[in-house]
């Protein structure tokens, strides 16, 4: 994508009606499947906004105050969790964290209910990151506050696609033609997923590799329900001339599932290291959603060297999530 | 009983005698007692219903339906299952044995008979166990359920993963001539499946299921048929390849049939979008290809009949995640007017849907409980009343079933059942049927 550095100029201090209330139309953040290139360009504009208040000495604006976020994480997490709670203080919201453990998903302690709970106390916003897939997409259906997915399942990430593309552009002028190759359990991976949907509206030459056992099928043909990507099982192929290499976290289970024969050979095939970059791009950059498995999806050196740019993804997940709240709430603030 | 009634000047249409006319039907005592173009003894005191532009013709039967009792009684009765069936224009119905207690021995088998004696406006013929408990493991005793009334067997929503035990299942069966339906599924393949494993699994997130999860176990099942010479009914067939399958097997004179579903030869994998529940069903919706396939299925005679696996839950049940909402689809009352799009699409004739909801299941089903699906003379007067042309918007909370699981709620259909005579009574009118003039 193209943004000109007039666009990027922080949009909080304009004070009559902001054009983004017309760009904007989500009510809720389920999957990056049915938002337009101008609700990402809005996001991409409003995270740059949130992150120059994060460089601020005092991060706290009362953009939200009076506003009630709770996160309900049926999944452990740290950093995401973090991140959206780290954001709703930012901007003064009230915030309430809620875990509940996934085998009381199993023993029929019903969502819907949790939820009915949950807005009854109040809240505006619900985060939610769920064990199977679509259980944002249900929460959406039955309650009255804004569901932000906050990864569900295999489905989606949103968030963290967003905080990718952010990622991106703050190292390359545009999304648009960008060679992106992602490589890891592509199959299972919501961030995967989210990265497909937005990566591609957004322009960008997406490359998937992955071992055919853990590739969807189908998707390197044009067809109504997927973006059409390039597919390949070849590493090399994968990262030759890319802009930017993601790697994905391999869930050790795959390997017990008999998706993949060894840890020890799927890194040999597949990690990404400092010889395999070396047919990248000059400025190739090296993401990862977190938390790495160190010398099995990229090697050590590579996490921690020049290229990687993975700890960058957490501070813009900060940012990102704030833009988010600030859009879902109608931008509406009395700085 | 009731006397006479004489449905009036309709589209008479019986596969089992090649009739297509218009005209009269005299009932008379509960019996077909004449049909002609025009009636000219009509007894006195004679009741009428009009059926000018609607087609008359045998009551529907279903041969694969779930009605939930015993056990499972919030989300379905034998009560409601069977008005929910009058009401979609049923008038025999074969429910499955997976309830709890499974019906796997006489006294289950009684209980149906008994409850369905009592409770239902329509036939109710049980389908009993392959297995004891449905446990893949030991025969349920066959002979005994046979005595007492059950038209088939089948383990239906497992599949006996034991081949040995199949095998064995379909040479005991020799004994009594019934026919052994099997819900295909290689259990490995299917393992935490829950859409059909394509594009929409990508997008949703969702595990997949694989065509070839069914057509594994079709082709060991025509392996057994053959080895044995028993009977092996494929229940809801939903692949190309498990078509292609059965009908090699059938040129090879194999004892096959197998039925499809309203909802596989209407719906693809496209209705499960936006993670509705409603149309997550077991066997899953497949592709287009494979809906073609089903259609080409069914008019070529590789697959016999229509059923369709009416299959109710609970609301609650359903408005679960994805992952953890349970198979099925509520399917009496929308299955009539979901064939219709095939007829009026051009994909399919009039005759041959009616023939496959009528005259089909009758023959795999045989007279050990009258003579079914026919109009013929003296017969008894199970007759379904339909209008082809009638629009409607599918509601599902006028639905009769407590199951209002379907995937079709809020959708226009053509085609709607006007009336439902089961022995001659009235057991079902829609509000607009009039009387005859």
């Amino acid at each position: 994508m193209e943004v000109s550095q007039t666009t990027m100029e922080p949009k909080l201090k304009t004070d009559s009606a902001p054009p983004e209330q017309k760009i904007w139309q989500h009510k809720h953040i389920l999957d990056l499947d049915d938002f337009t290139t101008a609700e990402i360009e809005l996001v991409m504009q409003t995270t740059k906004a949130m992150h120059e208040i994060l460089s601020r000495p005092i991060k706290k604006v009362p953009t939200l105050r009076g506003k009630t976020v709770v996160t309900l994480f049926y999944e452990a997490s740290t950093r995401t969790r973090s991140s959206f709670e780290l954001g709703a203080k930012n901007l003064s919201a009230d915030i309430s964290n809620l875990t509940v453990s996934s085998s009381s998903v199993t023993k029929g302690e019903s969502l819907i209910d949790t939820l009915e709970t949950i807005e009854a106390l109040g809240a505006d916003i619900i985060v939610i990151r769920h064990p199977h897939s679509g259980a944002p997409d249900l929460a959406s259906k039955h309650v009255k506050a804004s569901i932000i997915n906050a990864g569900d399942g295999w489905h989606a990430h949103p968030t963290q696609a967003l905080l990718d593309l952010y990622t991106m552009l703050q190292h390359k002028n545009s999304i648009k033609g960008l060679k992106v190759a992602i490589i890891g359990d592509i199959i299972h991976s919501r961030v995967a997923h989210s990265n497909i949907w937005g990566l591609t509206k957004m322009g960008a030459d997406v490359t998937v590799c992955a071992p055919s056992t853990l590739l969807p099928k189908g998707i390197e043909n044009p067809q109504p329900h997927f973006p059409k990507v390039k597919v390949t099982t070849n590493i090399d192929d994968a990262i030759r001339g890319a802009d930017v290499v993601m790697g994905l976290r391999l869930q050790l289970e795959r390997q017990q599932n008999g998706l993949i024969p060894s840890i020890r050979e799927y890194a040999a095939l597949y990690r990404i290291t400092e010889e395999r970059l070396a047919n990248a791009a000059k400025d190739v950059i090296v993401m990862h959603p977190g938390p790495v498995n160190e010398d099995i999806e990229i090697a050590s050196s590579v996490v921690h060297g020049s290229r990687s740019v993975i700890n960058e993804q957490v501070t813009n997940g900060v940012a990102v999530r704030m833009a988010l709240f600030y859009l879902l709430t109608g931008g509406n603030r009395d700085e | 009983m009731n006397k006479a009634m004489l449905i009036k000047g309709g589209r008479i249409i019986d596969p089992s005698q090649k009739l297509d006319i218009i005209g009269d039907l005299l009932i008379v005592d509960g019996k077909i007692k004449e049909i002609a173009p025009a009636v000219q003894n009509i007894p006195e005191d004679c009741g009428s219903l009009d059926a000018k532009g609607m087609i008359v013709c045998p009551g529907f039967i279903d041969f694969h339906c779930h009605l939930r009792q015993p056990g499972f009684e919030e989300k379905e009765t034998i009560s409601t299952g069977s008005k929910a069936a009058a009401k979609g224009g049923f008038t025999t119905i074969c429910c499955m044995p997976n309830t709890n207690p499974a019906i796997d021995n006489k006294a289950t088998v009684d209980f149906i008979k008994a409850t369905a004696a009592a409770d239902s406006c329509i036939r109710v013929l049980p389908i009993g166990c392959i297995t004891r408990g449905r446990n893949g493991k030991e025969l349920a005793d066959m002979g005994e359920m046979v005595e007492a009334g059950i038209v088939a067997v089948s383990d239906d929503g497992s599949t006996i993963a034991n081949s040995r035990i199949m095998k064995q299942a379909l040479e005991y069966s020799l004994i009594f001539n019934i026919p052994i339906c099997d819900h295909c599924e290689d259990i490995d393949l299917f393992e935490g499946g829950q859409i059909n494993e394509g594009i929409m699994a990508t997008r949703l997130g969702l595990k997949g299921i694989p065509n070839a999860a069914e057509e594994n176990i079709v082709a060991r099942d025509i392996a057994l048929a053959k080895l044995t010479g028993a009977g092996v009914h494929i229940c809801h067939i939903s692949t190309e390849g498990a078509v292609d399958l059965v009908r090699s097997a059938k040129k090879d004179g194999v004892k096959i049939s197998a039925e499809v579903t309203p909802h596989h030869l209407t719906m693809t994998e496209e209705a499960v979008l936006g993670f509705d529940t409603n149309a997550k069903v077991n066997p899953p919706l497949r592709s287009q290809k494979d809906v073609e396939a089903l259609i080409l299925g069914l008019k070529d005679g590789t697959i016999d009949m229509i059923a369709t696996d009416h299959a109710p839950h609970t609301d609650n049940e359903k408005l679960r995640e994805f992952a953890t909402a349970p198979f099925g689809i509520s399917g009496f009352e929308t299955a009539l007017g979901s064939l219709m799009k095939l007829v009026h699409n051009g994909d399919i004739d009039i005759n041959l849907m009616i023939s496959k909801l009528t005259e089909a299941p009758a023959q795999i089903i045989g007279n050990n409980f009258g003579k079914l699906g026919t109009l013929t003379q003296g017969e008894t007067a199970d007759i379904t009343i339909f209008d082809p042309n009638k629009e409607w918007t599918v509601n599902v909370n006028e639905f009769s079933s407590k199951g209002k699981n379907n995937p079709l709620n809020g959708q226009k259909l053509k085609g709607k059942v006007k009336a439902t005579v089961f022995g001659g009574e009235i057991v079902y009118k829609d509000n607009s049927m009039e009387p005859g003039a």
